[in-house]
């Protein structure tokens, strides 16, 4: 194919790139922009151009094995959504913008632990780079045929390729000076790219296995026969066990802490629920793109049996071989939009880090603090621009420079190792209160440097002589130090080899130091904040502990340096409200300081910003038991204001339903009279009719009224009972009479069990009240023919237990506790709508508990309710109570 | 002859509207409750419903459920007539897609007035 025609389809393609970044941009707040789909797309950065052809060389060559970098984030899935939602609050919270920054604040805004971690994502993340540029590279070359690499720079279209996407992460990656803030340009292009990557993958997948073959079991024959085939598709013993265990193991620490997957999933997260989404999606993702491999792998060893093919290239070659330059072309755009995801999220990803956490902190500090705020947010914005372009020039020359002769997979495995050197010090500090800074500083730098000495020198020096005898002998030709088997560990492949070592004494240096070395008090107030973040995250600033002596003008004088005035007043004027402070108040307090360490750190990093902050105010050492102790006020605080606003929500509910009960026979109240006023024609039965409902309704008010009235009476232990010696007896057969007529009239049979007499005090008018209560209640529920209410008694040593039976339909079981609520109306209630208040039972329960003792319902056999309530025998009552 | 379902659980409530819709000239059908409101729809299908909401078993909002889940009843007319009132309270009765929503106590020649401005609304 002319190289021209494939130079114009890319920029055509760059194009299209550009302009939806563009719209996303000046769009922002459309659907399309803002959804689950965009922000699970955008996390198959992932799937860089090593997946592209990188899996299928590695599939081509070892098997199975390239399984493991996607089988280790498909199982971890889960787990990490939940890891992913307290990261993300705490981000969110903190306006972190990198994993340095995270790291940094974390251990007490430790500037050199930011800039360690910044320096260690560079030295993984810039060979990966020039990777991906090297993999446009070959790939142009393949396409066009060429069979060598331009010498000169100039002709060479990977340059300019480079530089275009220097351009586009720079001019849409620094639209907002705040690096916390999200990159919907970016973003959405990037989401589109792992469309359009996927699908061409799954087209050229089909090709091979459908077109060229006839369906996978094809492909298996035919590569079944192959020499080598079966030793390649198996695990390969307990070793290659371990082998794939610690792959997985590295992939799964690599989708969390890759720079570029931390940027895709914390700080461009728009909403937590959209990890709802992730948790199917993405493992969906992974797995189409993974369907394909294996059989282009086997295609490409059967078609190109005997060749000499880089199996990296057959997912291009396949399709070339059989003249089919179109598909070849898609096959090359698709790699390419992998390989361009890759490089524009990591750089503007490293470019925050390198600026926030590495070039402004120590650098520019002095000089931000003396110029204004419009020179300082072009100075941050062009610090990032500049880092931008560098990362990516360094990486180009990077792959010119030095002959890459790895397979894409393997330099992609040592960045993995390199950032999986962050683990201890990232996990260790969520979970671990005691996770100090000096114990991640040096388990950082032991991990790292394990990893030179057992993956990078003998790497690097691979093809020379003085290497072998390194590799071959150990350093200074002592067996325990050989590179690959130190310790005379044999069992492991290099990688996975460097990892474990690496990742061991990582781990053992941070958790002794820690243990050994009391981090600072701020630190510690960090690993409050982060461990606890559920509890925490409701305190926002209140979390922060702080004393000392600050001037809000001078922390004024900072913000306004770099947000300018008016952006200063606007924040300032925000929290004043949000904790109704007065607006002129002088001191600032802690919360204020932190929150102004908050505004700074999008910009500048949070180590910068708590310097500045802390250039302006006097801080006081403290404690670490004072910072545990207020933390735990401001915690106790917080819930009992919560509790308060519950009690709240409780009375609002209560008067609603007031409101609605009132309403109820006002309503009818107004139609009926309404009707008699207007109506002159209405006969007299009627018009009879008609006024009775209305005093019923009227007298339904009223007592609805005084219930409401009792019950708040009782619930607030205003009422005085009238306490006196009574006789049970006689009390049950007073509340009885009133019932007499109805019975007859009902057809209802009252049975009187025998009585025990006893003596006790209680306040006879109210006792008698509930007997009524729930004999009303018994005569409201009792079957309609037949019905019989029983009322019996039963004396214990101390307790005297009063119950009503009827023999109605009993009640449902959901609501034998629920009938003691407040207006509650029972599902079985017949028709007697305006005789009940929807009070009685709530009133009675009040009564019984304020004698000290119990009411409960229960269903009885064979049919019916009972409803039973005990009195103590031996009362014994406050004097205040008595009232004599 | 207009048919009309009162459908409420406050029989006084209910006596009242049952005696002026009668003599509006409209042939009055009444259900205590929103099952037996289902039921009467199902055998007569009325012009209009005048609907309370808070009811015991199957409540309002079911009943209209009920209604615009079928092909046949989504074109009767629906009034919700509740003493729940809040603004909340009234946007969601339209949103579920009551034709109108009146509040209890109401002025009951409004009422009729509604009643007969929906039935003529085509």
């Amino acid at each position: 194919m002319s190289s021209f025609l494939v130079i114009f389809v890319i920029l055509v393609y760059l194009a299209v790139i550009f302009y939806v970044a563009y719209w996303a941009e000046k769009n922002s707040k459309s659907r399309w922009v803002n959804n689950p789909y965009v922000y699970t797309l955008s996390l198959a950065v992932y799937c860089t151009a090593w997946t592209y052809y990188g899996s299928v060389g590695l599939a081509a060559t070892s098997g199975l094995k390239f399984l493991t970098i996607y089988l280790g984030p498909i199982i971890i899935i889960p787990t990490w959504v939940i890891l992913m939602r307290k990261i993300i609050r705490i981000s969110k919270g903190n306006k972190i913008s990198t994993l340095a920054d995270f790291i940094s604040l974390r251990y007490g805004n430790d500037r050199f632990l930011g800039a360690l971690v910044t320096f260690v994502c560079v030295i993984a993340i810039v060979p990966y780079i020039s990777l991906q540029l090297k993999a446009i590279s070959e790939t142009f070359n393949v396409i066009t045929n060429h069979k060598i690499s331009p010498i000169s720079i100039l002709d060479d279209t990977t340059f300019y390729i480079a530089i275009l996407l220097a351009t586009f992460a720079a001019f849409f990656g620094t639209q907002h000076t705040d690096a916390s803030e999200r990159h919907k340009g970016i973003i959405t292009a990037i989401a589109l790219e792992s469309v359009i990557k996927l699908v061409f993958f799954l087209v050229i997948g089909f090709y091979v296995t459908f077109y060229l073959f006839n369906g996978p079991g094809d492909i298996y024959n035919k590569a079944s026969v192959l020499p080598n085939f079966e030793t390649q598709q198996t695990i390969d013993g307990l070793n290659g066990g371990f082998n794939w265990f610690l792959l997985s193991l590295l992939s799964m620490i690599a989708i969390v802490l890759l720079p570029r997957q931390f940027q895709v999933t914390v700080i461009e997260n728009e909403r937590e629920k959209y990890l709802k989404k992730v948790i199917w999606l993405f493992p969906l993702y992974l797995l189409l793109f993974n369907v394909f491999v294996i059989f282009i792998a086997w295609g490409g060893n059967i078609i190109f049996q005997n060749q000499q093919v880089d199996a990296d290239l057959f997912t291009l070659l396949l399709p070339l071989s059989n003249n089919n330059e179109f598909l070849a072309l898609l096959v090359f755009l698709g790699g390419f939009s992998a390989a361009i995801s890759m490089v524009v999220i990591s750089s503007l990803a490293l470019a925050t880090m390198l600026s926030n956490n590495l070039i402004i902190p120590y650098g520019f500090l002095r000089r931000f603090s003396e110029a204004e705020s419009d020179e300082n947010t072009e100075s941050i914005k062009n610090i990032r621009r500049i880092a931008i372009f560098s990362l990516i020039i360094i990486a180009y020359f990077f792959y010119k420079g030095f002959t890459l002769d790895r397979s894409l997979v393997s330099i992609g495995l040592i960045s993995f190792v390199l950032i999986a050197q962050l683990a201890p010090a990232f996990f260790g500090g969520l979970f671990w209160r005691r996770g100090s800074s000096k114990g991640a500083k040096y388990g950082i730098i032991a991990g790292f440097l394990i990893t030179v000495y057992t993956l990078l020198i003998p790497l690097t020096f691979e093809s020379q002589s003085i290497a072998s005898s390194f590799v071959d002998e150990g350093l200074f030709g002592v067996n325990i130090f050989k590179p690959y088997e130190l310790f005379g560990l044999q069992i492991f492949e290099p990688v996975t080899h460097a990892f474990f070592w690496s990742l061991f004494f990582n781990a053992i240096i941070y958790s002794f130091v820690s243990v050994n070395k009391l981090g600072s008090y701020r630190e510690r107030n960090f690993a409050e904040m982060f461990v606890d973040s559920t509890k925490y995250a409701a305190l926002q600033e209140g979390a922060y502990v702080w004393k000392g002596e600050a001037y809000v003008r001078d922390i004024r004088k900072v913000l306004t340096r770099f947000l300018g005035e008016g952006r200063t007043e606007r924040a300032l004027n925000l929290f004043f409200m949000k904790y109704d402070i007065d607006k002129k108040t002088q001191f600032a307090d802690a919360r204020l300081v932190n929150f102004s360490e908050k505004l700074l750190t999008g910009s500048i990093g949070s180590a910068s910003a708590r310097i500045l902050i802390a250039s302006v105010v006097k801080e006081e050492e403290i404690s670490l038991t004072e910072v545990l102790n207020i933390l735990d006020e401001t915690q106790k605080a917080k819930e009992s204001n919560k509790e308060l606003k519950e009690r709240d929500k409780q009375k609002d509910e209560f008067l609603d339903t007031v409101a609605h009960e009132l309403k109820t026979p006002i309503t009818s109240i107004r139609a009926l009279s309404e009707i008699l006023l207007a109506d002159d024609e209405i006969d007299n039965p009627t018009k009879k009719k008609f006024l009775s409902s209305i005093v019923s309704e009227s007298e339904r008010v009223s007592r609805l009224i005084n219930n409401i009235l009792d019950l708040e009476k009782l619930a607030t232990g205003k009422e005085k009972f009238n306490l006196n010696p009574n006789s049970i007896r006689n009390t049950i057969l007073k509340s009885i009479n009133p019932f007499r007529q109805l019975a007859v009239n009902k057809g209802i049979k009252i049975s009187l069990e025998e009585i025990n007499d006893v003596e006790i005090v209680y306040d006879e008018d109210r006792i008698q009240q509930v007997i009524v209560n729930l004999l009303s209640n018994a005569f409201k529920f009792s079957n309609e023919e037949n019905g019989e209410v029983k009322i019996s008694t039963y004396v214990n040593q101390n307790k005297v237990e009063i119950a009503v039976e009827d023999n109605g339909k009993g009640i449902e079981k959901d609501e034998l506790f629920s009938i003691f609520n407040k207006f509650y109306q029972s599902k079985n209630q017949t028709l007697l709508k305006p005789i009940g208040s929807g009070l009685g039972l709530a009133i009675s329960k009040q009564i019984i508990e304020s004698h000290n003792g119990k009411i409960w319902a229960e269903n009885i056999n064979p049919q019916g309710a009972r409803l039973t309530f005990t009195l103590p025998l031996n009362t014994k009552y406050d004097e205040k109570d008595i009232n004599s | 002859m207009k048919k009309i379902l009162i459908v409420d659980d406050e029989p006084n409530i209910v006596m009242s509207l049952e005696y002026i819709f009668k003599k509006e000239d409209f042939e009055v059908f009444i259900a205590r409750d929103g099952a037996e409101a289902i039921e009467i729809v199902e055998n007569t299908i009325p012009d209009i419903i005048l609907l309370d909401i808070m009811m015991p078993n199957v409540d309002g909002y079911q009943v209209l459920n009920y209604l615009k889940d079928s092909e046949s009843l989504r074109k009767i007319k629906v009034i919700f007539l509740s003493a729940k009132n809040k603004a909340s309270d009234i946007e969601l009765g339209l949103q579920l897609g009551a034709d109108k929503y009146i509040s209890k106590p109401f002025a009951i020649k409004n009422l009729v007035k509604e009643v007969k401005e929906l039935l003529n609304k085509k």
